[in-house]
C-alpha cells in the first residue's frame, strides 16, 4: 500500500490567540506550534494500515520553514518519508490553494489511500480533503471514526446527526480523520532518532507548477464579542438557588 | 453575469430539515439586499412534493432533482447533480448548511466549481454588492470575515444561528435531471444506524445540558438526563467525560468534539477548559454548576451556582417541573 497522510502544524490547542491592532492576522510570538490534532489520527490510522497490510507511508505538509518539525513528528511516529511545500506564495493560502499544492504534490507519487485531518483546528474550515479529492478525481470520505481497508476497497464509519453511516468507496480514496479512529501513539525516542535520518523532500510552487490564486481571503480579523459579566447565584440552600435560577432563566433570559 | 442566491436545501426520510428554513432565511435578506431571487436545489426520492414548503421561507424557485439515485446521500450523486445545475445557472453566491451532510458536500462542491467558501458562518451580508461572511476560527478565539473573489460565492452556515423566517413566496417548482453517469457514483452507503434515543443532536439542539469529570461516574448521568428531559435538552459531556467511557464519543462537546449553539448550556462539573469553552461560547446562554469558585467556566457563565452539583442539579430538575409541568 502507497499510503499518504496530509499534515498542518497548528497553533497548540491551549494557546491564547490575539488579533493584531490592525487586524490584520493574529499574533505568533509565544505560540507553540504542534501538529493538527486531527492529523495525529490520520497519521496513525495510516501506520497501522501499513503494518497490516505492508507498504510505506508518505506525510505531505504545506508550510513555513517550521513546519518541517511536524514532519519530523509524523516520521518520529513511523512515517517513512515526507514532502514539504515551502513557499512564501503560500503563507495567505485558502483551502483552494492548499488543495491545489498538495494534489500537485500527491500527482507526483503512487497513492491507494490519502488521509486528511477532519479540519485544522486553526482555520477551522475542514475543506482541504474533499478538494483534494475532487482535484485528484477520487471519492472521499469525510469525518470518519472507524475504517476498514480490504480488497482494494475501504469501508468507514461515518457518524451523522442521529445516525451512524457504513460507507463503501473503491481505493484510491481520501479519509478525513475524526477523533475516535484511533489513539494516536507517541513518538519514541528511537524513532526520534532515526527520524533525522528520513528523506524529505522540499518543493516551492515551481517546481509543483502552481499558479497561487487565493480565492477566499481573510479581509478582517477580529476578537470573539465580549460576553457580559454573568451573575453568581449566592446562598446555601441548593433548593433556594436552584428555584432563583430557573426564574432568571425563565423571565430575565426567557430561555426556558 | 452571475445572479441570484441560492442555497441547497437539506432533507432527511423526506422531511426537510429545520437548517433548510435557516439558510433559506439567511438566502431572502441577502437576495432583497441584492434585488435578486432566492433559488433552492432539492434532491432526494419522493421529494418533489416537499419542495413548495421552501416557497414559505422566501424561496422563489426549487430546482428539484426526484430520483432514488439520492437516497440516501452520497457525496459522489449530490456533488454532481448541484454542481451541474450551479454551473447552468451561475449564481452569484451559494449557501449550504454546516451541517454533517452540508459540511460534506460543501467542500467537495468547492473542489468541483474551483471556488472558496466560507465555513460555519455566524454572520453574512452584502457590502458593495458582495458578500462577506464572519466565522469563528482558532475554535472562537478569534474571528474573520471573508470575502470570497472566486464565483459563486460560497459559504456554509452554522446550523440554530440563523432565524428560520416565514416570509410567503409562490415557491416555483422546477424539475431537473442531473442525468449522472454510473462511473460517476463510486462510494455507496451499506449500513444505517439510527441512534434510538429520539434526541435531537447536540449541534442542532436549543437546549443542552453536560456533565463533566465533576460527575464521579456513568452512573450519575442520571441526574443529568432527568433534568434535560425537564428542559427537552440533549445531553452533553466534557472530554474528560468521554475518555473515562462514561459516555459515547458523539456526546462530546469542544475543540474536538461538536461545536454547539444552543440558546441553554448548562456545564454541570466542567472546568472550561479552553478547548471545552472554544465548543460552547457561542451559546446564547450559559448556565455553570461547579463547587470551584474559580473554575474557568465561570468566566463565561451567565448564571452561575457555586455548590456541589449532585445537591444542585437534582434541584434545578425540581424547580423547572414546577414550572414547566
Ligand atoms: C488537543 C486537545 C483537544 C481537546 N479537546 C477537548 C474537547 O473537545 N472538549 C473538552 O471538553 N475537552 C477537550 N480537551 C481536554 C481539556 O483540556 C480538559 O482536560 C477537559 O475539558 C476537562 O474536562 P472536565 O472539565 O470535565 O474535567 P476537569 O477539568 O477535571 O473539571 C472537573 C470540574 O468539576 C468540578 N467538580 C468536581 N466535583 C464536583 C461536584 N461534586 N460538584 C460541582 N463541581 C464539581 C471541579 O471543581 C472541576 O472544575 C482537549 C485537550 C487537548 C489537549
Ligand atoms: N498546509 C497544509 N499542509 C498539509 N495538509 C493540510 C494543510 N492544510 C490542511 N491540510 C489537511 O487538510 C485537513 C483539513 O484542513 P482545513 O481544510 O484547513 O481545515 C488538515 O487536517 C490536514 O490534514
Amino acid at each position: 500500500m502507497n499510503i499518504v497522510a496530509c499534515v498542518k502544524q497548528v497553533p497548540d490547542t491551549e494557546a491564547l490567540i490575539k488579533v493584531k491592532p490592525d487586524g490584520s492576522g493574529i499574533e505568533e510570538g509565544g505560540i507553540k506550534w504542534v501538529m493538527n490534532p486531527y492529523d495525529e489520527y490520520g497519521v496513525e490510522e495510516a501506520l497501522k494500515l501499513k503494518e497490516k497490510l505492508g507498504g510505506e507511508v508518505t506525510v505531505v505538509c504545506a508550510g513555513p520553514a517550521r513546519a518541517m518539525e511536524t514532519i519530523r513528528t509524523a516520521l518520529a511516529m513511523g512515517a517513512e518519508k515526507g514532502i514539504h511545500i515551502s513557499d512564501p506564495a503560500l503563507d495567505d493560502a485558502d483551502a483552494y490553494t492548499t488543495a491545489s499544492a498538495l494534489a500537485a504534490a500527491i500527482k507526483e507519487i503512487p497513492y491507494d489511500i490519502i488521509f486528511c485531518g477532519q479540519r485544522a483546528v486553526d482555520d477551522d474550515s475542514g475543506q482541504v480533503g474533499s478538494i483534494l479529492a475532487e482535484l485528484l478525481d477520487i471519492p472521499q470520505m469525510t469525518i470518519i471514526t472507524k475504517l476498514d481497508v480490504e480488497d482494494g476497497k475501504a469501508r468507514a464509519v461515518k457518524p451523522i446527526e442521529g445516525a451512524q453511516l457504513v460507507i463503501e468507496s473503491p481505493l484510491p480514496c481520501v479519509v478525513t480523520a475524526q477523533k475516535g479512529l484511533n489513539e494516536p501513539r507517541y513518538a519514541s525516542l528511537p524513532g526520534i532518532m532515526k527520524a533525522k535520518k528520513k528523506p524529505v523532500d522540499v518543493k516551492d510552487a515551481a517546481a509543483l507548477g502552481l499558479s497561487v490564486d487565493v480565492k477566499a481571503k481573510v479581509d478582517k480579523w477580529m476578537p470573539p464579542p465580549e460576553r457580559a459579566p454573568g451573575k453568581i447565584i449566592e446562598g446555601d440552600d441548593a433548593s433556594v438557588t436552584a428555584a432563583e435560577l430557573v426564574r432568571l432563566l425563565r423571565e430575565e433570559a426567557k430561555v426556558i | 453575469m452571475s445572479k441570484g442566491v441560492w442555497i441547497v436545501a437539506e432533507q432527511r426520510d423526506g422531511a426537510l430539515r429545520k437548517v433548510s428554513f435557516e439558510i433559506a432565511g439567511a438566502a431572502r435578506k441577502l437576495a432583497d439586499e441584492l434585488g435578486d431571487e432566492v433559488c433552492a436545489v432539492l434532491l432526494g426520492s419522493g421529494v418533489e412534493g416537499i419542495a413548495p414548503e421552501l416557497g414559505k421561507y422566501g424561496v422563489d424557485k426549487v430546482y428539484v432533482a426526484d430520483d432514488p439515485v439520492f437516497e440516501p446521500y452520497t457525496t459522489d450523486a449530490y456533488a454532481a447533480a448541484v454542481a451541474k445545475v450551479v454551473k447552468e445557472n451561475d449564481p452569484a453566491i451559494l449557501l449550504l448548511a454546516a451541517s454533517v451532510q452540508g459540511r460534506d458536500l460543501s467542500t467537495r462542491l468547492v473542489g468541483k466549481l474551483a471556488t472558496g467558501m466560507a465555513t460555519d458562518s455566524v454572520e453574512v451580508r452584502i457590502v458593495d454588492g458582495r458578500l462577506i461572511a464572519k466565522r469563528p476560527m482558532y475554535a472562537g478565539k478569534c474571528f474573520g470575515e471573508i470575502s470570497v473573489s472566486g464565483s459563486p460565492q460560497m459559504a456554509s452556515l452554522r446550523p440554530n444561528v440563523f432565524p428560520a423566517e416565514e416570509n410567503a413566496k409562490a415557491g416555483e417548482v422546477v424539475k431537473f435531471d442531473p442525468a449522472l453517469s454510473a462511473d460517476e457514483l463510486k462510494t455507496k452507503v451499506v449500513d444505517i444506524q439510527k441512534d434510538t434515543s429520539g434526541k435531537v443532536d447536540l449541534t442542532e439542539a436549543e437546549a443542552i445540558v453536560s456533565g463533566g469529570r465533576g460527575m464521579k461516574g456513568p452512573e450519575n448521568y442520571k441526574i443529568i438526563e432527568e433534568l434535560a428531559d425537564v428542559l427537552g435538552a440533549t445531553v452533553g459531556a466534557s472530554r474528560a467525560a468521554v475518555d473515562a467511557g462514561w459516555r459515547p464519543q458523539s456526546d462530546q462537546v469542544g475543540q474536538t468534539g461538536k461545536i454547539v449553539s444552543p440558546n441553554l448550556y448548562i456545564a454541570c462539573g466542567i472546568s472550561g477548559a479552553i478547548q471545552h469553552l472554544a465548543g460552547m461560547s457561542s451559546s446564547k446562554y450559559i448556565v455553570a454548576v461547579n463547587k470551584d469558585p474559580d473554575a474557568p467556566i465561570f468566566s463565561k457563565a451567565d448564571y452561575g451556582i457555586v455548590d456541589d452539583l449532585f445537591k444542585v442539579v437534582p434541584e434545578i430538575t425540581k424547580a423547572a417541573k414546577q414550572l414547566l409541568g
